[in-house]
């Protein structure tokens, strides 16, 4: 008999099989509830080195202002959820230990290619992921690497260009276009945002995405030359460009191609002279006989495109806008440095209201990513698709070519979907059987609590959301005797991780 | 629970979870024993905005959510108000015939058989059709659409040879034939054939997992477990501390903050526990028209759900559902009734709720179970058997009884109730008279099946 099922004939048998007399109302309701077998715990991942720490004496420059106040573990956990995917186990300490300014460079300035530790993704039957085939399994593929990286904010800034440059698989329909899309955002991560609008847009995913093979000289499609200026470098009613504007710079655009064969699909995508228009464009003012090289470059040296990327770079990490001189400086920090990203990412991120502001909602990719290098889980199955999906975002499938939107991350249907991830994440790792059964019946409410905050990696928790725990704990004891002394508060454990993990609190950093 | 008692049922639900959780692979299963339909079927799941229902999707793992989203919006939008609906309701672990429909002292092997189980003289509805039946008096439900011409009967149905384990009998049933090897289920081949290629809506289970009998092979299907239940899976944590936990879940959005992003969440936590609140005393969100009333109970909550969702106009073809309880080797008597009193007030409920709505002439619910139980009982129950009851409840259901009751007086050779019609033949007329289509395609060798008269 295979093992697998004799396990589950097991516990198939201790879920049904006649409780204990006293414990039967409560089995019995646990059993017809929804009650999913307790999964085998998974293989834990090995411990993720920290980022490693530049020397000492090291320090970042920034022309507006830098946080000044205490930099302890709380501002290197904000630090690791924004720029990255929350601690893991000690990185939150070894940032604290390393000061802001290098605590900030271990994230901005990695040194060479990403490792991933610990053991490959699978489907969830012991097989390698196909990322380019099998649906889903590109968001596993991503995914994992955000888990198991050691370079956390190449997969964050890997993340906000996919946003930024919005591509959906369910327009391309090709995954293979998609995974190429994606090294590029990651070997684009800090550098520059001019070549970056260059290389995206003669990438395949793109030319499918927003139909720059349907735009030829015959037949110009705006479709990508609106896109490329409304949402990737200038913005809409700014008075940036006009409908004159999008027309010429679609002619501009011209001249891209690809074949399509039933054994490759879409392939061999390419620049067709022939399909280009030759004609003299007016754009932005300026006329003359304009490449798509040279339609891109004027977007990106247009004069309104630094304050959009300013603004916009911006928000993905600080909850409110920049000051308007804050603004400036760094629209001059990003022209005079030739469209580098990462001096102003580094301005961002050590700018005071990046660890004094307010909380940001974390993105659910995040969010569920962090969880899982917290708890060092890695990626064990399909499960972890739908379970971000339930959440709202399904990786390589934004909701269109705006991208995801930051400020409507939750709602009552996608609160929902993170407690279930939170649930499915602590699935295999519950206090279960004697665990429960012989749990330590002199526990107080405080203690629980405190053994539950340790156990999840002691999460930032507001002292409002540590009173409703602290209730709870005492409260879910309330007329309990006899067996119930211990098994309640083993219970009330299990009770405790997963409310601080759902808890409003950790949704946000 | 009564499912428990059978190990033969045990491990028949086993594969099913298993089978179901596409993916996770199947457990060794023994020789002979056939997969269920729709093994290895992709499963995705999605919430669906068009409907506002958290979908698993099986099959057309090529299409994405959006395209569903698409197919569900559109279909909805082309659906004529009059397209027929079919619901199959299977009772799992074999039904016993002799206390549906109870046979009286005209059968003197009845009491012989069944000293202790029997069911008293002079209980019971008799049925006009053969008055030597009569409906369980739990069955009244059901009794009183008979009386209003609303139900076909079928007292002996199943197939020769009949095949005593729970997991084959029920398989050859959702397969549509008598072959361990089908992979997919006969309304799924009804989709494949009519269905279209981007709403899963098409093929509806109502439950945890997909219904063999809608797999289907070109087409997607989905599932959705309670549509009116908007609960939280809290793995390790039970009873009171459970509930006391849910309740503290939206407590923790209730505090007030100055932080923005904090009272973002905060506040979607509120909601969510609000919600969960607001929805508790519900069996769901779904409205009901006044003066129907549903009993408690699992199928109550889905048909509740389901006549909400085809008056809202949601492009269903084919709907599954599996009601358990039905593996009654001992305590028949205490367990039986209930259930029994609860599927019929159920059936009938939804009938009226139909009704109440005029969207009565549009459903056909065929109600069967994998084979009747032995009559001879063992004791405080009985034994898996081969002919059973089966019902077709609608007000477009012809009203006549297909085959007759065999008697108890000859017993096929394993001492079980001969059937009198075969479940292939019900299912082409059901394809040809009430969804129209041509059984031949479906239903393998179908022109060897006599086709009762069920609609009308």
């Amino acid at each position: 008999m295979d093992p697998r099922t004799k396990a589950a004939a097991r516990r198939q048998k201790r879920r049904c099989a006649p409780p204990r007399k006293r414990r039967r109302r409560l089995r019995k309701q646990a059993c017809l509830r929804r009650v999913k077998p307790r999964r085998s715990r998974k293989p834990e991942l090995q411990p993720i080195p920290p980022p490693p720490a530049p020397p000492n004496d090291f320090r970042l420059t920034s022309p507006i202002a830098v946080y000044s106040g205490p930099f302890g573990v709380r501002q290197a956990e904000r630090l690791l959820w924004r720029a990255g995917f929350g601690p893991s186990p000690g990185h939150a300490q070894a940032l604290a230990a390393m000061g802001l300014h290098r605590a900030v460079a271990s994230l901005t300035r990695p040194d060479g290619a990403a490792t991933l530790t610990g053991s490959d993704p699978t489907d969830g039957d012991g097989n390698p992921l196909a990322p380019a085939d099998a649906y889903g399994h590109d968001h596993l593929w991503w995914l994992d690497r955000m888990v198991r990286t050691n370079q956390p904010l190449v997969e964050r800034m890997t993340l906000v260009w996919h946003d930024w440059f919005s591509t959906s698989n369910d327009g391309v329909g090709q995954q293979s276009l998609m995974l190429e899309q994606n090294e590029l955002f990651r070997r684009s991560a800090f550098g520059s945002f001019d070549q970056l609008a260059h290389d995206v847009t003669q990438g395949p995913a793109m030319i499918v995405w927003l139909n720059l093979n349907e735009n030829s000289r015959w037949n110009p499609n705006e479709n990508y030359a609106r896109e490329l200026m409304e949402l990737f470098t200038l913005g809409a009613d700014r008075g940036a460009y006009t409908e004159q504007d999008v027309r010429n710079l679609a002619r501009a655009l011209t001249g891209f191609d690809f074949d399509w064969s039933d054994e490759l699909g879409m392939y061999d995508f390419r620049y067709v002279p022939q399909r280009h228009d030759t004609g003299t464009k007016t754009i932005f003012g300026q006329t003359g006989a304009f490449t798509w090289e040279q339609g891109v470059g004027m977007c990106v040296r247009h004069p309104m495109h630094p304050s959009f990327f300013v603004n916009k770079l911006w928000s993905y990490f600080i909850a409110t806008p920049p000051s308007d001189s804050d603004r400036q400086a760094l629209e001059s920090l990003y022209t005079s440095g030739g469209y580098q990203v990462r001096p102003v990412l580094e301005a961002i991120l050590l700018h005071p209201d990046f660890h004094a502001g307010a909380r940001m909602v974390k993105p659910p990719v995040v969010f569920m990513a962090g969880l899982l290098r917290m708890l060092q889980r890695g990626i064990d199955g399909e499960q972890w698709i739908w379970y971000c999906r339930g959440a709202g975002q399904q990786l390589f499938y934004p909701p269109d070519v705006s991208g995801w939107d930051d400020s409507r991350w939750l709602d009552t249907g996608t609160v929902r979907g993170r407690f279930d991830v939170v649930s499915e994440a602590l699935s295999d790792r519950y206090l279960d059987g004697d665990a429960v059964d012989n749990y330590d019946e002199t526990e107080t409410a405080d203690a629980a609590v405190a053994a539950a905050r340790a156990w999840a990696g002691d999460p930032n928790l507001t002292a409002e959301t540590v009173g409703v725990l602290t209730a709870f704990a005492a409260n879910a004891l309330a007329g309990a005797g006899g067996w119930q002394l211990s098994t309640y508060r083993g219970l009330r454990q299990n009770a405790l991780r997963l409310l601080i993990l759902a808890s409003p609190d950790y949704q946000t950093s | 629970m009564a499912n428990c008692g059978c190990n033969d049922y045990s491990r028949t639900q086993l594969l099913r979870r298993a089978a179901a959780e596409a993916g996770q692979g199947l457990p060794a299963i023994e020789p002979g024993m056939p997969l269920p339909a729709g093994t290895g079927l992709t499963r995705r799941s999605f919430v669906s905005r068009a409907t506002g229902l958290a979908l698993s999707v099986y099959g057309a793992a090529s299409l994405g959510p959006k395209a569903f989203e698409h197919g569900i919006a559109s279909a909805a939008a082309q659906a004529p108000a009059n397209d027929p609906i079919f619901v199959s309701i299977f009772l799992s672990g074999g039904a016993d015939a002799l206390t549906l429909l109870a046979p009286t002292t005209a059968h003197p092997q009845y009491a012989q058989w069944r000293p202790t189980l029997a069911l008293p003289a002079g209980q019971g509805t008799p049925l006009a059709e053969d008055p030597t039946l009569r409906f369980h008096p739990s069955l009244d439900g059901i009794a009183e659409l008979y009386g209003e011409g609303k139900v076909t009967v079928m007292p002996a149905i199943g197939y020769d040879d009949a095949n005593q384990s729970h997991f084959t009998s029920r398989h050859y049933w959702e397969v549509g034939e008598v072959n361990p090897w089908g992979r997919w289920g006969w309304l799924g081949r009804y989709l494949d054939h009519h269905g279209v290629a981007d709403n899963p809506l098409q093929g509806l289970t109502l439950g945890w997992d997909l219904q063999p009998s809608l797999a289907a092979h070109d087409v997607p299907v989905a599932t959705v477990g309670q549509p009116d239940n908007y609960d939280f899976w809290t793995p390790g944590v039970w009873g009171d501390v459970q509930d006391k936990m849910l309740d503290a879940f939206g407590d923790l959005g209730d505090p007030p903050t100055s932080d923005a992003g904090l009272a973002q969440a905060r506040g979607a936590v509120a909601a969510t526990g609000k919600l969960r609140d607001q929805l508790a005393p519900y069996q769901g969100g779904f409205t009901t028209p006044a003066g129907v009333t549903y009993p408690n109970g699992d199928l109550a909550g889905q048909l509740r759900a389901l006549a909400a969702m085809i008056a809202g106009g949601l492009p269903l073809k084919v709907v599954g559902i599996e009601s358990g309880g039905y593996d009654t080797h001992s305590n028949q008597l205490e367990s039986l009734p209930g259930d029994l009193l609860q599927i019929g007030n159920t059936l009938r409920a939804f009938q009226r709720d139909l009704e109440a709505r005029g969207i009565q002439d549009r459903v056909l619910v065929h109600v069967w179970s994998e084979f009747g139980r032995r009559p001879e009982e063992n004791g405080s129950g009985t034994d898996h058997g081969a002919a059973g009851t089966g019902f077709l409840i609608g007000s477009k259901a012809k009203g006549e009884m297909v085959g007759e009751f065999p008697g108890l007086a000859v017993l096929d050779e394993d001492d079980n109730l001969r059937n009198t019609s075969d479940f292939r033949g019900v299912y082409c007329a059901l394809l040809e008279q009430w969804l129209g289509v041509d059984a031949a395609p479906i239903i393998p060798n179908a022109s060897n099946f006599t086709r009762p008269v069920l609609v009308g």
